[in-house]
């Protein structure tokens, strides 16, 4: 590789399920922060990466041209970058290749969307995600999808509801404590079996909301990051991986596609036995179940065994090995993209011990964070080390 | 850096604002149409629904037999090699009990809920399913391994299409009982 690269300041918007302000205007104000945030200027900035999910949201066309100024990105190379839910953590890798790569020393990378926009709910615009000819004529939502992955892994495994409820009441918890939080609340596994079936077995308090909001890094070169901070956060390992679209024939108790994703993150960082090495996590959560397949994915926990370790208290902030405490999808809020960088930015600052009230105990020295998306095959992960 | 020393953008609109018609926005329904080609491999395979047959593509590499059919192998990366039918049984591998719509709306009450199910499909490959729905069943009597048929619409009634399947049924009696695939990566 070129240059090591490290992320060297960080901007967040409010979660929020309608946002007065645009999605160029929610980017700008992610991306101001972000520079104030390590004390730069747009002028500062070699190249822009922008990331954001499907243009049927915003149902504005060719969405990274409409979001380029507010990411700072009018005469600077800039590129948008797009995986479906995958796209925020694939952010800070698609900004680690525009540096590692030599190419510059600087990347702004901004993540916004505004999922508002689709009446009467985006949910929606989600079923022109499906094969058009052999699924969509079967009036599918996208809630199916996952409701089947969920089934599945539980009855695999043979899984408790009340267990895999667990995580809903931990994330939200957690995002008590996170400023740009949508959904925080302290609930009891009660609420979450009793709150309203959607798609048996995801009731509503198993799902993530639809949001509004935009987040966004600065990346550095090696030199430029150790004149810019003294705090840098480096990304050592950076995966990605994209299983087969034909969804009904994977095995949907296990996301193959996260391991690969993660042990190429691993080889690169160096990683032998990621239940030691990664001291804390943010495996993406849109769903409850999601959190505890990811953390299989990712090696973190055994197959079917990440639930008891949740039960037992270990993914708590204060357990042996956190797993979301900014609260997560399920907490924070969805708006697509730009989740995977809230949760990139989560690591960012817990490894820098500026997580504030949510910091977990020890000091970690190494985390990652992970997100998937497109037709639920796509795995990305970034492991950041101090 | 703390988050919690900035001042966070995003304003959260009101709901009540929002019915009070105190946020102005602009709206505009596209009214787009589009006619997707069936292609070469989909083609068939809705020419076969219409006939009440469902067939499969195969691949003389891997030996995979591949629903929904493809002209080219995607792992092996070379053309498929010949046309195999499948029979309309199948076993479902996963299911819902779906009570909302496409568009995020409540079935209403009384009216009973959607019951997709992911069907691997006798005669392909095992572990390879389709989406469908289940019909003819309580959904409290839906299991995993559940073997199933399906229940075709009248022959001048098909059309072409996936839903020429109207859902598939439990069978009656089972000639041998599956579990689902279990398979490793």
């Amino acid at each position: 590789m070129g240059q090591k690269v490290a992320i060297v300041g960080a901007g967040i918007t409010k979660f929020v399920r309608r946002a007065q302000e645009t999605g160029k205007e929610l980017a700008w104000q992610a991306a101001k922060m972000a520079l104030d945030s390590c004390e730069l200027t747009l002028d500062d900035i070699e190249s822009v990466s922008c990331g954001t999910a499907p243009d049927a949201f915003d149902g504005v066309h060719e969405k990274g041209e409409y979001l380029s100024d507010g990411c700072g990105g009018w005469r600077k190379p800039y590129m948008r970058q797009f995986v479906g839910g995958g796209t925020g953590v694939f952010a800070p890798i698609h900004g680690w290749l525009h540096v590692a790569s030599g190419m510059f020393d600087t990347c702004l990378v901004v993540c916004a969307e505004k999922m508002s926009s689709c009446h009467p709910h985006p949910q929606g615009a989600f079923k022109t995600i499906f094969d058009h000819t052999t699924e969509q004529p079967l009036d599918p939502t996208l809630v199916w999808i996952f409701a089947m992955e969920y089934n599945r892994y539980m009855t695999t495994y043979g899984i408790d509801k009340r267990d895999i409820a667990l995580v809903s009441v931990k994330n939200k918890k957690n995002a008590m404590d996170h400023p740009a939080a949508q959904l925080p609340m302290e609930i009891t596994v009660d609420d979450v079996l009793n709150s309203e079936v959607l798609a048996w077995p995801v009731n509503r308090l198993d799902i993530s909301p639809t949001s509004d909001g935009a987040a966004a890094i600065v990346l550095a070169g090696e030199h430029a990051a150790k004149r810019i901070t003294d705090k840098p956060v480096w990304i050592e390992g950076v995966g990605w991986n994209l299983d087969s679209a034909y969804w009904a024939s994977r095995d949907l108790a296990y996301p193959r596609y996260v391991e690969k994703a993660a042990r190429m993150a691993y080889d690169m960082a160096g990683i032998r036995e990621p239940k030691k090495e990664i001291e804390i996590a943010e495996p993406y959560d849109p769903f409850t179940y999601k959190e505890l397949h990811h953390m299989e994915g990712l090696l973190l926990a055994d197959r079917g065994e990440a639930p008891q370790l949740l039960v037992d208290g270990v993914t708590q902030r204060d357990g042996a090995r956190p797993m979301c405490p900014s609260g997560g999808a399920l907490g924070v809020g969805n708006p697509i993209a730009a989740t995977g960088l809230m949760k990139t930015i989560e690591i960012f600052l817990q490894l820098r011990g500026e997580a504030g009230k949510r910091q977990v105990p020890g000091s970690p020295r190494c985390g990652l964070a992970q997100a998937w998306g497109d037709l639920m095959q796509v795995g990305t992960v970034v492991v950041l080390k101090r | 850096m703390e988050l919690e020393k900035f001042k966070l953008g995003a304003t959260n609109l009101k709901q009540k604002d929002i019915e009070a018609g105190k946020v102005l926005s602009i709206r505009q329904t596209p009214d787009l149409e589009y006619a997707w080609d069936n292609g070469v491999a989909i083609g068939r395979y809705l020419k076969e629904l219409k006939e009440g047959r469902i067939i499969a593509r195969k691949c003389n590499k891997c030996g995979r037999v591949m629903i929904p059919p493809r002209m080219f192998c995607e792992l092996c990366f070379r053309p498929t090699d010949e046309w195999v039918y499948c029979k309309d049984t199948g076993t479902v591998n996963t299911f819902s009990i779906c009570h909302i719509n496409w568009d995020a709306s409540r079935i209403p009450e009384g009216m009973p809920p959607h019951l997709p199910a992911v069907i691997e499909i006798d005669g392909a490959s095992p572990g390879t399913g389709i989406l469908h729905l289940l019909g003819e069943v309580e959904p409290e009597k839906i299991k995993i391994g559940m073997r199933v048929k399906a229940v075709w619409k009248k022959p001048e009634e098909r059309e072409g299409s996936i839903t020429d399947i109207m859902y598939f049924k439990p069978l009656r009696n089972p000639s041998k009982s599956g579990t689902g695939s279990k398979r490793r990566s």
